[in-house]
């Protein structure tokens, strides 16, 4: 459909509201056939894992040069460690868009809220576009947004659970409270449920485990980005107003009409 | 707070795994979250008429978990003096083994030498001779490695926290320490004389390390010498603890199963592959975000066709002989039995499907 459905974040228009990952390929070689599928056009990337003057492969390489970089501070434990995280990211040329994760959970990679507001908060103030990854939270949400993000970044599940939308109902509310886009980050395990997710009014999904795990990739990697239009256009279209409950045969209001009519 | 009561209460309490079933080992695998007696039922004798199954769920968290990446990493042997006696090593002190360490030119030379195979993960290995091979030793040789590898473990005699946060300041962002047996008696029988006697000490040793702000901290057991479901239950259970305490830490765990070496020594029983495999995937199962390291120690064959059901690290190009990177040396701890090297286990892992992982941490303390 030709629309004129804008999405931009930090000043870059973007047409794909699907954004991929690095992590976790058997093979980095699939990576730009996977952007290429998906229509992806923004694509996370550790910073822990880049080598550039390492002697074996480095993930750089297979990143084409279209996409945006999103690098993450996967690893930072506080918000001090994230900071210089992206310090670093923008000082080897990744350039300004920082997604913050602090984690000091290892058994399940929940984030720090507290340690990621006040990291957003440093990084903003420094002209880094900020993406926090977050647990769905309100009151988080509204400081994330004080301290200067530029989209907020709610986790459906833990990473790498492919356990779907587990958070819908907190991730709703996000949706209906805030400004910032919303984006949603981590477990989404299959194109529906990415699908559900801007159905519901997400700005974007970001997906990683599924794809690169995928038996496939290039082919789940189209998969979530068709979805991902799905659901946006769904979301556009504005989907009727569903019944939860059956009508009546004797409606319960019926007595109005024969009120009036009588009358 | 510590492991050590629960340590020795296992100690004290023997596992009875004969009355578990096929059916409980059955339903076990299928919960979303396995406790310890549902990881106790994963380790008994029905459990390994059930390989496949408890193969299948590992292969499935590591996937999800992991992805298709191994970390790789080499150990370098700087020092082999030790005032240990642990029966079972090579390098015990009542060995007479050509006994050296390395100067920090010669450390320079190895680390270069490992270096130029692309290796960026690195872990310094000593003996107990702290008077020869203390912290400021290590402080030296952190201080000449660094530039070369963005990570670098330590597998030395234990230390006490301070001594720890000595190291991580330098560079040092793991700790390696095995308890060889958690059980307290065949301890005891196996180090009769040196500073390891002291079990409580040694078993507190990963929790120090997590104190002082080591990122990673990787335990284990030497399997062969005592009942190997006894150990893993209690490896499992300590990285679990460890694990709780220290959420922001990764608990990583190695297999080490005995190999020959210089000493007399031969091992109580025979961990089999099966067993290793049932051990292996158990912990897995029980614990999805744990590390999994597996050494050289094993043959090629058997590291390729383990690598689906847990496996995250990788030990290749290696040496346990010191100064073994820049010369061929004679006198190695143990004998390895991979001895293929890091280009040839990186060329392994693409044919499978796997990633190498050489890199997996920016060093951000000095840098920013």
């Amino acid at each position: 459909m030709e629309h004129t459905d804008i999405f931009e974040i930090g000043g870059k228009r973007l047409s794909s509201r699907l954004f991929t990952g690095t992590g976790k390929y058997g093979n980095d070689a699939l990576i730009a056939p996977v952007c290429e599928a998906s229509g992806s056009e923004v694509i996370t990337v550790a910073l822990r894992r880049v080598d550039l003057d390492g002697k074996t492969d480095n993930v750089m390489k297979h990143i084409p040069s279209h996409m945006t970089l999103l690098p993450n501070t996967s690893g930072a434990r506080n918000a001090d460690e994230a900071v210089r995280i992206a310090r670093l990211a923008r000082a080897i040329g990744c350039g300004d868009w920082i997604k913050i994760e602090v984690i000091s959970d290892n058994r399940y990679l929940l984030p720090d809220g507290y340690e990621t507001a006040k990291a957003t908060e440093i990084l903003a103030k420094e002209g880094f576009v900020v993406l926090p990854y977050m647990n769905p939270d309100l009151y988080v949400a509204r400081s994330l947004a004080d301290a200067g993000a530029a989209a907020i970044m709610p986790l459906g599940a833990p990473i790498g659970t492919n356990r779907g939308l587990r958070t819908e109902e907190m991730i709703r509310i996000l949706i209906e409270e805030m400004e910032l886009p919303i984006i949603v980050d981590a477990g989404i395990g299959a194109p529906s449920q990415a699908c559900r997710a801007m159905e519901m009014g997400a700005a974007a999904c970001l997906v990683n485990t599924a794809i690169a795990t995928a038996s496939d990739p290039v082919l789940m990697g189209l998969a979530f980005g068709r979805a991902v239009t799905a659901g946006r256009e769904a979301w556009l279209a504005g989907p009727g107003a569903i019944a939860t409950l059956a009508q009546a045969s004797s409606p319960l209001t019926g007595f109005l009409d024969r009120t009036e009519g009588a009358s | 707070m510590s492991f050590l009561s629960e340590a020795l209460r296992l100690g004290q309490t023997p596992l009875h795994l004969e009355t578990v079933s096929g059916d409980d080992v059955r339903r076990v695998v299928g919960l979303p979250r396995v406790d310890a007696s549902g990881f106790a039922a994963l380790l008994s004798p029905a459990a390994s008429e059930h390989l496949e199954t408890m193969a299948t769920r590992a292969h499935a968290l590591t996937l999800s978990h992991f992805g298709r990446t191994v970390s790789l990493f080499t150990p370098l042997y700087v020092s082999n003096h030790c005032a240990n006696h642990c029966r079972y090593c090579g390098f015990a002190a009542p060995n007479s083994i050509p006994r050296s360490q390395l100067s920090l030119d010669e450390v320079r030379a190895e680390g270069e030498a490992i270096a130029a195979t692309g290796l960026k993960q690195l872990l310094l290995l000593t003996g107990e001779a702290p008077r020869k091979a203390g912290v400021a030793y290590l402080e030296a040789c952190v201080q000449v490695l660094r530039p070369l590898f963005p990570s670098i473990s330590v597998e030395v005699y234990p230390m006490e926290t301070a001594d720890y946060a000595r190291l991580t300041r330098a560079g040092v962002d793991g700790l390696t320490v095995f308890q060889e047996t958690y059980d307290p008696v065949l301890y005891a029988e196996l180090h009769p004389a040196g500073p390891k006697r002291d079990y409580a000490f040694r078993l507190n040793t990963p929790q120090r390390g997590a104190e002082a702000g080591m990122r990673v901290v990787n335990i284990g057991a030497l399997l062969g010498l005592t009942d190997w479901r006894q150990e893993i239950y209690a490896v499992g259970l300590h990285a679990a603890w460890l694990q709780k305490r220290y959420p922001g830490v990764d608990i990583a765990v190695s297999l080490p199963r005995m190999r020959p070496h210089a000493g007399a020594f031969q091992p109580a029983c025979i961990v089999s592959d099966r067993e290793l495999v049932q051990a292996m995937t158990a912990l897995r199962i029980f614990l999805p975000r744990l590390s999994i390291t597996i050494s050289t120690r094993e043959a090629p064959s058997f590291r390729d066709n383990i690598l689906p059901l847990g496996v995250t690290r990788m030990s290749a190009g290696v040496s346990t002989a010191v100064g073994g990177h820049a010369k061929p040396s004679k006198t190695e701890q143990f004998e390895i039995s991979d001895p293929r090297s890091v280009a040839e286990i990186e060329a392994m892992l693409r044919a499978r499907g796997y990633q190498a992982v050489f890199k997996d941490w920016e060093p951000i303390e000095a840098s920013a």
